[in-house]
């Protein structure tokens, strides 16, 4: 790891201040930050720590759940904390789902839902250590990538183009995103807001925007301080699909809100939100299922079409088709599990 | 409001019981600061990028891997090393009885870790029950493969923990995680800063 000044903030407004200047990097966990250091994924000569900045701690509910209420959570909150909190899991079942789901305990105590989403691709080839022994545009913009041509089993089957194939692993960002969280932004312009659905970029987003190797609508210099949730009383789930039981990334993950409804023939979804994880480089919400499923029944007979139409664009490299199914169904399964919970009744 | 950016940074804290002052590089992790400077080499180097957890230590009573955590980092913190686990007379920790009566080790390299992963894991709250316990001690990878062991191990320490309260509390626990909240309560805040 390279030697680098290092500077603890004061204030959020400090921090960004530092983080203007383009050789700064913020520090919360680190679990990621020290990983591209040694990896040479990024360099910094100056390293902000933002660890001690009170008012990016704290998880909170604002209003009433009955009345739009919203959940605060404060990008320091960990991983761990964010998942065994009772009012994520009240009111954000599967953010807290997805959370525990990710990493180790150990890392889920250092890891934060702030940096968490920030985290970068798990392709093997993006992940060498320099001097990177093959192409990779991530690394070496111009350079090709070695995983279209190599071994892509893992990578994307939405939004990728001849550049970069890569998916987003995150799990909460996809949690985020089914749950229309919005991150709370603090830049040298001030603060705003940007929604999660649409915080991370597709590779084919991001060509069109003509900077085709940016991941994130985060502008530079801008920090994570939170996310802002509605309260939800629907019930909901997320399903993560991985080779080991734990500690694995996914191959693919999905996210399930559901509202059901009680008819005469049993029950059907009144309203629900689906997202897949690990299939693109940014979590991929399934409008046109979103908009089908209102009345469906609620059996995998029924649900697994309503998923398979909404993925009908679905373009598989040549090694993951396979990923398609599995995603279809992990989806099928989210929507299932997140009536069930509904069932049980969570408030 | 300009910050001031140093290369060598004197960092207090607490190191099994003891308070120390240092000046580290702020590239030095919490495992080359214990290994090299402090001498304590039982948290080992397995894959330095946090995925083996054979670096596991307790800071302010939670687990977390040496390798991705900085020194610096660890300013006025208690930072328990499996060297700090023994009690005042060198007997053994419970977990460490229970590792050794349950055969829950072969060659030994990843207990270091395993040991503190599994004291909070206790502490946590999280050994009740075998499925569980293998979920919160999935961050210790053990080549030689002893999981059966390890995990009746943390499970007759956690039992014998239940029967003596207050024995086993992790060393510099202020709260388990999860235990935070007061019932009802609308806000909390975790111990870490």
């Amino acid at each position: 790891m390279r030697d680098f000044g290092y500077a603890r903030a004061g204030t959020a407004a400090s921090a960004a201040a530092a983080l203007a200047d383009p050789g700064a990097s913020a520090i919360a966990g680190g679990t990621e930050l020290l990983n591209w250091f040694r990896l040479g994924i990024a360099a910094a000569d100056r390293v902000v720590d933002i660890g001690g900045l009170d008012e990016l701690h704290g998880i909170a509910l604002e209003g009433s759940v009955l009345e739009g209420g919203e959940l605060r959570i404060g990008a320091l909150a960990t991983l761990n904390e964010v998942g065994e909190h009772p009012l994520v899991t009240r009111l954000a079942g599967a953010l807290a789902s997805a959370c525990l789901q990710a990493a180790s305990a150990q890392v889920r105590n250092r890891a934060t839902i702030g940096g968490n989403v920030l985290q970068r691709t798990r392709c093997p080839y993006f992940r060498a250590e320099e001097p990177v022994p093959w192409p990779c545009n991530k690394r070496h913009p111009g350079s090709g990538c070695a995983a279209l041509a190599g071994r892509h089993e893992r990578q994307a089957v939405f939004g990728w183009t001849g550049d970069c194939v890569a998916v987003q692993p995150s799990d909460p960002a996809v949690a985020l995103a089914v749950l229309d969280a919005r991150a709370e932004v603090l830049g040298p312009a001030g603060t705003r807001t940007i929604p999660m659905r649409e915080f991370h970029l597709t590779q084919q987003e991001a060509a069109v925007g003509g900077e085709p190797m940016r991941e994130t609508r985060l502008g530079p210099g801008e920090l994570i301080i939170g996310y802002r949730l509605p309260a939800s009383a629907d019930g909901q789930a997320y399903i993560k699909v991985r080779e080991r039981a734990s500690y694995e990334y996914a191959i693919v993950s999905a996210a399930a809100t559901v509202r059901p409804a009680e008819g005469p023939g049993g029950s059907r979804i009144a309203a629900a939100r689906v997202a897949l994880g690990s299939v693109a480089q940014r979590p991929w919400r399934l409008p046109a299922a979103e908009a089908e499923l209102p009345g469906t029944a609620l059996t995998r007979e029924a649900l697994t079409p309503v998923i398979e139409r909404a993925m009908a664009d679905a373009a598989p490299l040549p090694q993951n088709g396979f990923k398609v199914t599995m995603a279809r169904n992990a989806a099928v399964r989210a929507l299932l599990r997140a009536a069930e919970l509904t069932a049980g009744g969570h408030l | 409001m300009t910050l001031d950016f140093a290369h060598r940074v004197a960092v207090t804290l607490r190191l099994n019981g003891r308070d120390v002052t240092t000046v580290v590089s702020p590239r030095t992790t919490l495992l080359d600061w214990l290994r090299e400077e402090m001498g304590l080499t039982g948290a080992k180097k397995g894959c330095n990028e946090g995925a083996c957890g054979t670096c596991t230590v307790l800071v302010d009573g939670h687990r977390m891997n040496g390798c991705l955590t900085l020194a610096v980092q660890c300013a006025d913190r208690e930072i328990t090393t499996v060297e700090g686990l023994a009690g005042p007379g060198g007997e053994p920790h419970p977990v460490q009885r229970a590792f050794a009566e349950h055969d829950a080790f072969q060659c030994g390299y990843c207990t270091p870790g395993q040991l503190m992963s599994a004291v909070a894991c206790i502490a946590e709250g999280h050994a009740c029950d075998d499925g569980v316990v293998r979920e919160w001690m999935s961050g210790n990878i053990c080549r030689c493969s002893a999981y059966p062991q390890i995990t009746a191990a943390v499970l007759a320490a956690a039992q014998e923990a239940q029967g003596a309260p207050g024995t086993q509390a992790a060393p510099g626990a202020q709260a388990a995680p999860g235990t935070q909240a007061a019932p009802g309560a609308q806000e909390t805040r975790g111990t870490r800063r």
